[in-house]
């Protein structure tokens, strides 16, 4: 191998970490796919008629939304886990506190509305003989103070645990546990009426965002195709990251933390900082996945669902970010299916679908790939040195 | 001459006065200085009144049975020991007993370890790279670019270790010697002063020790370098000069023959050695 060839040398774009990621074929060929996918249920939504074998209803659209939800919250717990080696079991609460963020501003968006009428106060809060709004729902009726806590709420909770986390130098299985127990502690908190968010029921009755009616069939398209177009760029970012000399330190200080001190890195703020990204993107999949599906509630925090997520990401593929969206998307059309059929068999079949792959395919779906590739480049190679 | 000169001129004086990051002094020859230090580990003496001078270029063994205090000797040049007395200097200016373990790594001493730490998911280049002495803070990491003074500083380290052709394979794919090499290799990308290499060839094939003494050979003159070594096969092929530790102080030093000749030497090490 020539020296000319190393990696990321060629390309006229690669002064900027987040354009490098354009000039590699797997962001290219996962970015074609994507938008093909995309592009081929709006075609078949809009064109066809409803009674067509190929027509995509209202109601497929609108799943398929909430599995790209699911994608990007799965891309954002494969860049902390594969990439970084922390094994988040609490990503929940931070796609959690980006769908609460969305819907309080959906919350705010029903106004005189709702089944009691008042102008201001959403109805659990008249229910509950509150007289005014708590100061942290203050603002929540500007769109743009709401998307910005989408992902301002995760990143905060992100940096402040992150911080105490990385700094007293606690990994692995401690790490995950306590993340467990984060979402676990939110859980509960956010069961409580006194909280302000309404509690066991969550928010719910949303009637539009942006002004668009959010039962319309348009509104939906919209938010399927938001949805897609969040995976894209989330997905550019994570690339952009983990194509960088950060991405390295971050491969390095997972493999091998001391070392990477020993180098001059402050591995802490690596961690945090990555952290911190992820939390965002994962509130971000949170915030499109709640005007989808029409509902946010405590159960979203659960550790349950945290735990599944890394499910996703193991079978699809730990520390590819393109094996993460497989997995979660691939996982949630089969939970669809089975608890359609048998719902009894769900999490037997989930779990029997992790031992397998876990024993068969130790690198996922995703390494069935790179394995052939992997393949062919080590031919490459020995036909190239003597 | 101002009061301000003069204060500045007293630099001289107090080092505390110096920039940390001030060049090594070695205009008087050493770049090492070890004088009458002591350690003792709870009343055991590790380190008794020891005195090593390492000079500018010079590869130099040292050699000793085990719990001579070689690796303690080593700690102690890289802060990670303190001495109970005594004194370490790093060439005339810079005393190494007033700084900490990433000080004494930024002023320029290198060291490693016995067990070859590589991160093996990336590639022989990548190691290199993130080894490479630059601002290693989160952002700029992020926007980090190769220019070309880099690359061409890492195919230069790439060519002095010898691994130019495994450049783009995983580190995890290297054999043993390899990987040492390649650790060799992410020191001098700090480009360091003085390098401490503690037993290079434990575990290597007679080929690899081979290419392993050509390495540190072609080493000494730019850097110095200091060798921990075992193995008395390998010592003669590098060493010019040899310095033989016993229970924590010199025992004797001078060329591989000299020290060999020694009579106290055989009879603490080499005659132990030829007896097992």
């Amino acid at each position: 191998m020539s020296l000319s060839s190393t990696p990321s040398s060629s390309s006229p774009l690669s002064h900027l970490w987040l354009t490098r990621p354009f000039s590699e074929r797997s962001t290219r060929i996962f970015l074609a796919v994507l938008a093909l996918a995309l592009a081929v249920v709006t075609v078949l939504h809009l064109a066809l008629p409803a009674g067509h074998p190929l027509h995509v209803s209202s109601y497929t659209v609108t799943l398929l939304g909430k599995y790209l939800c699911y994608a990007l919250l799965a891309v954002a717990v494969d860049l902390v886990w594969g990439y970084l080696g922390i094994l988040s079991l609490g990503h929940g609460a931070f796609f959690a506190l980006g769908g609460y963020a969305m819907g309080m501003y959906l919350m705010r968006q029903i106004g005189d509305r709702g089944v009691y009428g008042d102008p201001v106060l959403p109805d659990f809060m008249v229910f509950l003989n509150w007289d005014s709004l708590p100061w942290f729902w203050h603002g929540f009726d500007m769109a743009w103070f709401a998307f910005l806590m989408v992902m301002l709420a995760p990143g905060l909770l992100a940096l402040l645990f992150g911080f105490l986390a990385f700094r007293s130098r606690v990994t692995g299985v401690y790490l995950s546990i306590i993340t467990q127990a984060l979402t676990f502690a939110l859980m509960l908190a956010f069961f409580r009426n006194e909280m302000g968010f309404g509690g066991n029921n969550g928010l719910t009755d949303f009637r539009e965002l942006l002004g668009f009616d959010l039962r319309s069939d348009a509104t939906r398209l919209g938010l399927f195709l938001a949805s897609g177009v969040a995976l894209a760029l989330g997905y550019v970012v994570c690339r952009g990251i983990v194509g960088s000399k950060l991405g390295r330190v971050c491969i390095a200080s997972r493999d091998a933390e001391a070392r990477v001190r020993f180098l001059g890195y402050r591995v802490e703020r690596v961690q945090l900082c990555v952290f911190v990204v992820s939390a965002m993107l994962a509130g971000v999949a949170g915030s499109l996945y709640v005007p989808q599906v029409g509902i946010i509630n405590p159960s979203e925090f659960s550790p349950l669902f945290s735990i599944e997520v890394v499910v996703w990401v193991a079978l699809g593929g730990r520390g590819t970010l393109y094996g993460a969206v497989i997995g979660a998307i691939l996982v949630n059309y089969a939970k669809t299916v089975f608890t359609g059929v048998m719902p009894d068999a769900w999490l037997f079949a989930l779990g029997g679908l992790f031992v397998v792959v876990t024993v068969l395919l130790p690198k996922g779906i995703a390494g069935l790939m790179t394995r052939r590739r992997k393949a062919d480049s080590d031919t490459q190679l020995k036909e190239a040195t003597p | 001459m101002s009061l301000l000169d003069a204060l500045a001129d007293r630099d001289r004086v107090f080092d505390f006065l110096v920039p940390a990051s001030s060049p090594v002094d070695v205009r008087h020859g050493p770049i090492l200085y070890l004088e009458d230090v002591n350690v003792s580990f709870d009343g055991f003496k590790a380190i008794n009144n020891l005195n090593l001078t390492i000079n500018d270029g010079e590869l130099r063994c040292i050699i000793g049975p085990n719990g001579a205090g070689k690796t303690t000797m080593m700690d102690i040049i890289t802060g990670k020991t303190r001495p109970d007395s005594g004194q370490v200097w790093f060439g005339s200016r810079h005393n190494l007993l007033t700084k900490n373990e990433p000080e004494i790594a930024s002023l320029g001493i290198g060291r490693k370890f016995q067990k070859p730490t590589v991160f093996e998911a990336l590639s022989v280049f990548d190691n290199l790279e993130l080894a490479m002495a630059a601002d290693k803070r989160v952002l700029p990491t992020l926007t980090a670019r190769l220019s070309g003074e880099q690359r061409s500083r890492i195919d230069e380290v790439l060519e002095t270790i010898g691994l130019e052709s495994l450049c783009g394979r995983q580190a995890g794919i290297l054999s043993h010697g390899q990987k040492q090499w390649l650790e060799i290799g992410m020191l001098l990308m700090q480009r360091p002063r003085l390098l401490l290499v503690d037993e290079p060839v434990a575990g290597m094939t007679e080929q690899e020790m081979e290419r392993t003494a050509e390495l540190l050979t072609s080493l000494a003159g730019k850097q110095s370098v200091v060798v921990v070594e075992h193995d008395m096969g390998f010592v003669r092929s590098i060493a010019r000069q040899v310095t033989v530790l016993h229970q924590g102080s010199v025992l004797a030093e001078g060329t591989m023959d000299q020290v060999s000749n020694d009579p106290k030497v055989i009879e603490v090490y080499l005659g132990a050695e030829e007896e097992a």
